[in-house]
């Protein structure tokens, strides 16, 4: 079987678990948005899948091998961490060139042409760069190399509208070209929104929703009119979060609505997007389920 | 094509609804080549699936069809059967509500008449 599948996998530090259980599938050549609030998880779990840190319990598959100590598995994988783990004192070429070694190939001419679009001078040393370029030089990295599986952690770390622009495309570009696999893991939902065809939400240690895009939102939806219409409209769905403007209240609903159930000519039904479903799933009191 | 996207609307079907406008806007006519799934998704930022998945609504209401190794093309009669489907769609949407909008700001039957006359008079 390809693809990666996340096996009961749990992580503690201590006596503090940071996932706790999580099972689910990484299907080859698609991508994945992995979305989270700070200090859900989603660093530690990419960097479980790249075998950086042990699961407490649990199993990682790599196109069915254990990704622990497994340097076969391990190549098929590039994480672009939030860390910043390169020596000081080499300069950005030669960081380039021990990326190959690792990886035994390495798409130079990419990389050169993807400098020259962020007009970033491969002659510096990283320690140099500032925070935007720095991510810059680690996505030109990860997408110069063959892995079929790309995690990328805060990818537009400290870039402004334009090169996060720049950076969607090299993505883009890079996917319809090898069909990788690719796990973006970030806090601009909107920014991504369109890009990934499937979406992972952890909470607190906790995938809470693991689904396709299109599917996920077709299930999102904001009920909106006077607050005793809503209410009685609204009453046994899922109700996620509420709204309230003067007498007008907003009910985010997650899951099916009742087509038999008559829509009061008062209470309109609208679609939400991905970022307040986040939003909502996230919050302290909400989640899914009752 | 605007494909000047909102986040309220499945991007599937906003991309179906784009290139349906644009035949009926006669930018592409029948038997012209509408942009390639690869080309939409690069220029856009957008899941080549999901826009595979509006291009595919297109080819069921038979506007566009699949030329295999080529891309997609404008069918015979696509302009034709968007009209066909826009004046259908124009009484259950567009007079239903300007009635029911009329009610609401107190406009009476032989009012509102008078009204659409003086829009055809302009």
């Amino acid at each position: 079987m390809t693809g990666i599948q996340m096996k009961q996998v749990a992580k503690n530090y201590g006596k503090k678990e940071i996932l706790k259980s999580l099972d689910f599938e990484l299907q080859p050549g698609k991508i994945y948005g992995l979305l989270g609030r700070n200090g859900a998880g989603k660093s530690t779990l990419l960097n479980l899948l790249a075998n950086r840190i042990f699961p407490t319990s649990g199993e990682i598959l790599v196109d069915d091998q254990n990704v622990i100590d497994n340097a076969q598995a391990l190549g098929k994988i590039y994480l672009m961490s939030e860390k910043n783990l390169y020596p000081a004192s080499q300069s950005l070429e030669q960081l380039l060139r021990g990326t190959k070694l690792l990886y035994g190939k390495f798409n130079f001419q990419l990389a050169y042409d993807l400098a020259g679009e962020f007009e970033l001078s491969l002659q510096q040393k990283f320690s140099k760069l500032s925070t935007g370029y720095r991510s810059i030089f680690k996505l030109i990295a990860a997408l110069a190399t063959p892995a079929q599986y790309l995690l990328l952690d805060e990818p537009t770390l400290g870039l402004d509208a334009h090169h996060r622009n720049l950076v969607y495309q090299a993505i883009m570009d890079d996917y319809l070209e090898n069909h990788r696999t690719v796990v973006i893991a970030t806090h601009l939902i909107d920014e991504i929104a369109n890009l990934m065809e499937h979406v992972l939400i952890i909470d607190r240690g906790k995938l809470i929703l693991d689904g396709e895009t299109e599917d996920i939102l077709a299930n999102a939806h904001l009920v909106v009119g006077p607050a005793k219409d809503v209410a009685k409209y609204t009453a046994g769905f899922n109700i996620i979060g509420r709204e309230a403007l003067g007498r007008i209240t907003g009910y985010y609903i997650y899951g099916p609505l009742d087509d038999q159930r008559i829509l009061p000519d008062t209470v309109s039904i609208e679609q939400t997007d991905l970022q307040k479903l986040f939003i909502y799933l996230t919050n302290n009191q909400g989640g899914i389920g009752k | 094509m605007q494909f000047n996207f909102n986040s309220t609307e499945p991007i599937y079907l906003q991309v179906a609804e784009q290139i349906t406008e644009a035949i009926f806007a006669r930018l592409y006519v029948a038997g012209d080549q509408v942009p390639s799934t690869t080309e939409v998704s690069k220029k856009f930022h957008i899941n080549p699936a999901t826009i595979l998945k509006g291009m595919n609504l297109l080819v069921a209401q038979g506007l566009i069809e699949k030329r295999r190794g080529i891309g997609m093309f404008v069918t015979a009669d696509a302009y034709q059967k968007i009209v066909k489907d826009r004046k259908n769609e124009f009484y259950d949407q567009k007079i239903i509500g300007i009635v029911r909008e009329a009610k609401k700001l107190g406009i009476a039957q032989a009012e509102l008449i008078n009204l659409i006359e003086r829009g055809f008079s302009n």
